[in-house]
């Protein structure tokens, strides 16, 4: 991939102008193999995600922090495999608005959740508080 | 969405010798944004906008998602998770949209081979297992409803529904979409504006996938523990 993508640069064949669409400068083999490898990699990760529900090896507390991890690995393998999220100059961009984007969902998925259990909390002391509020507050 | 990709339309050398209002390809060797070797190509700008868009849409999915976790013990004396979802069908759910992820995948590689057929014929794959998605999904809201587990049961049930009904609403419109690329590859050919689109369409489809990867992972099993 990367001496081609030299070989381009250096022609400059990549460079645009609306016409004409040739046969294209573009390693077949190289792509089938690079959705075949984060394939592989995704189903891998997705049976281990169900596994972990299943299999008693695991301490319970263990589960949702061991499936958290599967699906934050398997969403990059997405990232690299299936959306070609790359270190190259030309993906700078794509990756600091990718950055600011998961900056964004953190604060609200882990906010809310700190906020609310923090006034579930205050509320009323669990002790106190019959079965069924308990359960509409939260 | 990296520089020479499936999406990058080819072109004679020499048929651009004035570089008129595209980069000579220098920018490429440092950062964009400081004018070196002028603007990049339409097709990463157009991939950089729909990113744009795209994360956007993660962030709305986030609210969704932050809903659910507060809401996810609040079933108000309802059913609860454990009780309503089935595994085997969200096992399947999840294969149909990895699979159809790949069959996307091997599209966008037909189109860089630029293979009408073959293009066409993993679209249309990718279609089907989207189909099968829906279909599943549907009818695991049916056996919802019908057993009274509708959206108005509980806050869990509302904010369930909230989340995987829009993820559902996002495929639908991804096969709308796709339906729409299909006709046009067929009528218009790979044209560098038909090659944005597939290049669009593609992120679009594997967002779905990563979206589902979170929602299987907290709707699903972390909340099949509880």
């Amino acid at each position: 991939m990367t001496d081609e993508r030299q070989v381009l640069d250096e022609i400059g064949l990549d460079d645009i102008a609306p016409g004409v669409t040739e046969a294209a400068n573009y390693s077949i083999r190289g792509a089938i193999w690079t959705y075949a490898i984060g394939f592989g990699l995704a189903v891998l990760l997705t049976v281990a995600s169900f596994a972990t529900v299943k299999t008693p090896l695991i301490w319970g507390p263990g589960i949702a922090v061991m499936l958290s991890v599967l699906a934050v690995a398997q969403m990059g393998v997405h990232l690299v495999f299936f959306l070609h999220m790359t270190s190259d100059p030309d993906n700078t961009n794509n990756a600091l608005a990718l950055a600011f984007g998961v900056l964004i969902v953190l604060l609200v998925v882990f906010g809310s959740l700190w906020i609310m259990g923090y006034l579930g909390g205050r509320l009323m002391p669990a002790g106190e508080m019959p079965q069924h509020m308990m359960q509409m507050q939260r | 969405m990296s520089h020479v990709d499936a999406f990058t339309p080819t072109f004679r050398h020499g048929s651009d010798p004035y570089h008129l209002g595209h980069g000579t390809g220098e920018a490429r060797h440092s950062a964009r944004g400081h004018g070196e070797g002028g603007p990049a190509s339409k097709r990463v700008i157009v991939g950089y906008g729909f990113w744009i868009f795209l994360l956007s849409d993660i962030v709305m999915f986030s609210a969704f998602f932050a809903a659910h976790a507060v809401l996810q013990t609040a079933t108000a004396g309802g059913p609860t998770g454990r009780e309503l979802f089935d595994p085997t069908s969200i096992a399947l759910e999840t294969a149909c949209l990895l699979v159809s992820s790949f069959t996307c995948g091997m599209s966008a590689v037909a189109t860089g081979a630029r293979s009408r057929l073959w293009t066409q014929v993993f679209l249309f794959v990718t279609g089907l297992l989207g189909a099968a998605f829906l279909a599943l999904e549907a009818h695991d809201f049916a056996g919802m409803i019908a057993a009274g587990a509708g959206p108005q049961r509980s806050a869990f049930l509302s904010s369930f529904f909230a989340l995987v009904g829009c993820h559902g609403l996002h495929v639908t419109a991804g096969l709308l979409w796709l339906g729409t690329m299909m006709a046009q590859v067929y009528v218009k050919g790979f044209r560098p504006n038909i090659l944005r689109r597939l290049l669009c369409f593609n992120l679009f489809w594997h967002v779905l996938d990563i979206i589902w990867i979170a929602l299987f992972t907290m709707v699903y099993l972390i909340g099949e523990g509880r």
